[in-house]
């Protein structure tokens, strides 16, 4: 039991060293490029604009916001300090609004689609690879190589072919958006119905595009536990083919498991420009319009947000890890 | 060397995935240099479809200065049918034909002849003398006459100003499209700006290629040089280089990406520099994996009897440890290719893709589809062909990957 506390200890510590990098990475990126970046952003967000009082005025607004006439450690100390207390700033381009009332906003339609699609598909995905390892034939040669294809796009892409051939061609689906453009959030029936609906496509799409990948590495791992001693030795024994199944599909699994924890940036990264496609509204079509809206504390917002789930996630696969792998238990054991 | 190459070749995987990447990197070499537009030069108008278009301004063909009367069947008809001609048809459709009088206005000659054509049967001129069944025949025959032949007249403008009627063009008249010299074909439709997709398309496979190779190359490089120093080296360098490595395997790449895209600002985005950056955040894989490779390469005598004689580290590295990592570098790299590929499009969707006046990029093009409303529009040219390019330059990057794969781990094979 002490090893346990030991071993999560230790991931825990190692996560949060993680988090206050990735902290001052996003801190620091944008104060690294050449020039002012407070003309930069004066420009941008006056475009068009003439007025020299009103640039004045934005430039000084600016410089306080960023508490640019410091020095850069009190800088980070004023940033940190201000996420600390969960204050992220306000938002430009949506102004009254803060950062934190849109991404607050945001962040539960991104968990509800994205959570259960990565699971969903990292099952499906290990389903096949084991079954295409063990009954090879058919689903090897055919449905296996079809899954992979799909694989290869990227989740926006194949966002934009359904949307179009199913959404605008077939109306088998809603053409977009979380809900119905006519209504307000609220509890009722009609609304869940209509949230629903929506969620089909995005999350089929974020399904299917899993799958594949999950699948093929699921397969080697299956052909090569199916070629171990073990296997053949309890072949020999006369122990039935499903508890052999079970063994092979357990230990064929951890190494997945693992393959989930490192794959996660990636398939969020392209998860999250597929919810821009679908104008779902999450946390990725925030970002689109922080970016589009050359918003820079909500675009900050966003990235330490998208970061910090990654990071969690990441944590609880490695969590989940210790439980299912004997073979980190017993270290745990003897430590 | 020569044998490996050989036995890479009889990969079917390989070789599938080596045909189509091929293909697509002379499709993206020959097809701007046969076509006879630039790809971001407007040739059309916006989201023509696929199709050959020859220009309206003179579809008749001619040397001279043409001026076409393109309403001239419209214009006979009208001279036809007098008001009194009018009011005759009005009477035989409202007594004959028993249409409500209302229904008909003379004044509108396009209804009263499609009404004219959907009701007029000689057989129902029942009860009226025969001259006016004739003439009424004798209306309906000149009115399908001036319907059917419908001639256009080409006239030339003569020195003082006046029309001349120089050619009359029969309605049943056909030319062969290849006798046209003014006309364009868009095998793929134009998209937003009115470019040519095919070339468009061509073009931007071409520079998602380069970005993707440089990005690949560099995100390679990095990665093999850190992996390198901290397997061989070991102690506290290693203990660092790892922490580093962890720490941007589990910090999305894509975050970093876009942080930096950002700063760098639009003005300075090119596609080269798209891939520089591309290629700073991509490398800790490859790092990761070179790592573990060399640490079981480290102990190796070879590297041991090396070390005993005495060579340098820089020697020890190139001659004893690289060979032996060379098929993996390989394909990390083809893999780090398609992922820059990807990186890439996915920059560009969310507005951060490079920026710049002659070179597009597939990313571009499906940002540019999406903001413009092809999808709702209907127009599928401006951006599935571009998804199914990056589908299989990805795919047949893979594919090969997976035949590299197979012949130097004969685990892997299929047994």
């Amino acid at each position: 039991m002490k090893g346990m506390m030991k071993y999560y200890g230790q991931k825990v510590i190692w996560y949060v060293a993680t988090l206050i990098v990735a902290v001052f990475l996003n801190f620091l990126l944008p104060r690294l490029m050449p020039g002012n970046p407070v003309d930069m952003l004066v420009n941008q967000a006056l475009t068009g604009s003439t007025d020299p009082g009103v640039r004045e005025q934005v430039v000084q607004q600016y410089t306080e916001q960023f508490g640019l006439d410091k020095s850069l450690p009190e800088q980070f100390l004023t940033y940190v300090g201000n996420l600390l207390q969960g204050d992220l700033g306000m938002s430009i381009s949506q102004y009254p609004r803060t950062v934190n009332e849109i991404i607050g906003s945001a962040i539960i339609w991104t968990l509800a689609l994205q959570i259960p699609a990565i699971i969903v598909g990292w099952i499906l995905g290990n389903g096949l690879g084991a079954l295409a390892a063990y009954l090879r034939g058919g689903v090897d040669k055919v449905v296996l190589p079809v899954f992979m294809f799909i694989s290869n796009f990227p989740a926006f892409g194949l966002g934009m072919v359904f949307l179009w051939l199913f959404a605008s061609q077939l109306h088998w689906f809603p053409v977009g958006g979380g809900y119905a453009a006519d209504m307000v959030p609220n509890f009722s029936w009609d609304f869940v119905l209509s949230v629903l609906d929506h969620y089909r496509l995005p999350f089929i799409t974020m399904v299917l595009i899993a799958i594949g990948g999950q699948a093929i590495g699921m397969r080697s791992m299956s052909i090569y536990e199916l070629n171990a001693d073990y296997v053949k030795y309890s072949r020999f024994l006369g122990i039935r083919d499903l508890t052999i199944v079970r063994y092979v599909f357990r230990n064929a699994m951890l190494p997945q498991v693992t393959g989930l924890a490192l794959s996660l940036g990636t398939m969020v990264g392209g998860n999250l420009v597929a919810e821009m496609v679908f104008s779902y509204p999450g946390i990725g079509t925030t970002l689109f319009d922080a970016i589009s809206g050359r918003d820079y504390p909500l675009l900050s917002g966003c990235t330490l947000i998208i970061t910090i789930m990654v990071l969690i996630a990441n944590l609880v696969v490695e969590i989940l890890y210790g439980v299912i792998d004997p073979r980190v238990k017993a270290t745990q054991q003897d430590s | 060397m020569l044998h490996q190459i050989k036995q890479v070749f009889h990969s079917p995987k390989f070789v599938a995935g080596f045909v189509i990447f091929v293909f697509l990197l002379l499709f993206s070499i020959l097809y701007p240099i046969f076509s006879p537009y630039g790809p971001m030069e407007m040739v059309g108008n916006i989201f023509y479809a696929p199709g050959t278009y020859v220009s309206v301004v003179d579809t008749a063909q001619s040397s001279e200065k043409v001026t076409m009367n393109v309403d001239t069947a419209q214009a006979t008809l009208d001279a036809t049918l007098t008001d009194d001609t009018r009011n005759k048809m009005k009477t035989w459709l409202v007594n004959q034909a028993g249409i409500a009088e209302s229904d008909i206005d003379i004044e509108d000659t396009e209804t009263l002849i499609s009404l004219w054509n959907e009701n007029y049967d000689p057989e129902l001129s029942t009860g009226m003398i025969t001259a006016d069944k004739r003439a009424y025949e004798r209306l309906n025959t000149q009115i399908q006459t001036l319907e059917e032949s419908g001639g256009i007249i080409l006239a030339t403008e003569d020195e003082e100003g006046n029309l001349e009627v120089s050619e009359e063009v029969d309605g049943q008249q056909f030319v062969n499209v290849n006798d046209v010299t003014n006309k364009v074909a868009f095998p793929l439709g134009t998209d937003n700006f009115g470019a040519d997709v095919m070339t468009k398309l061509a073009s931007s496979i071409g520079v998602s290629l380069r970005i993707g190779l440089l990005a690949g190359l560099i995100a390679t490089a990095i990665g093999l040089v850190i992996g390198l120093l901290s397997g061989y080296l070991g102690g506290w360098v290693d203990n660092l280089l790892v922490f580093i490595t962890n720490l941007f395997t589990v910090i999305p790449s894509f975050v970093i990406l876009i942080l930096i895209a950002n700063s760098v600002g639009q003005a300075a985005r090119g596609p080269m520099m798209v891939a520089l950056i591309i290629g700073c955040t991509g490398w800790p894989w490859t790092a990761r994996s070179v790592r573990s490779q060399v640490l079981s390469l480290r102990n190796r005598d070879h590297v041991n009897l090396s070390k005993l004689s005495g060579h340098s580290l820089p020697r020890i590295v190139a001659v004893d440890i690289l060979p032996y990592l060379a098929s993996y570098v390989v394909m990390a790299m083809i893999l780090q290719i398609s992922s820059g590929i990807l990186s890439e499009a996915q920059l560009s969707m969310l507005g951060l893709g490079p920026s710049t006046a002659e070179a597009t990029t597939l990313g571009l093009m499906m940002n540019w589809a999406q903001k413009f409303g092809a999808l709702t529009s209907m127009s599928w040219w401006a951006f599935i062909p571009v998804i199914i390019s990056i589908a299989l330059i990805t795919f047949s990057l893979n594919l090969m990957n997976t035949g590299l794969d197979q012949v130097f781990n004969p685990q892997l094979r299929d047994s």
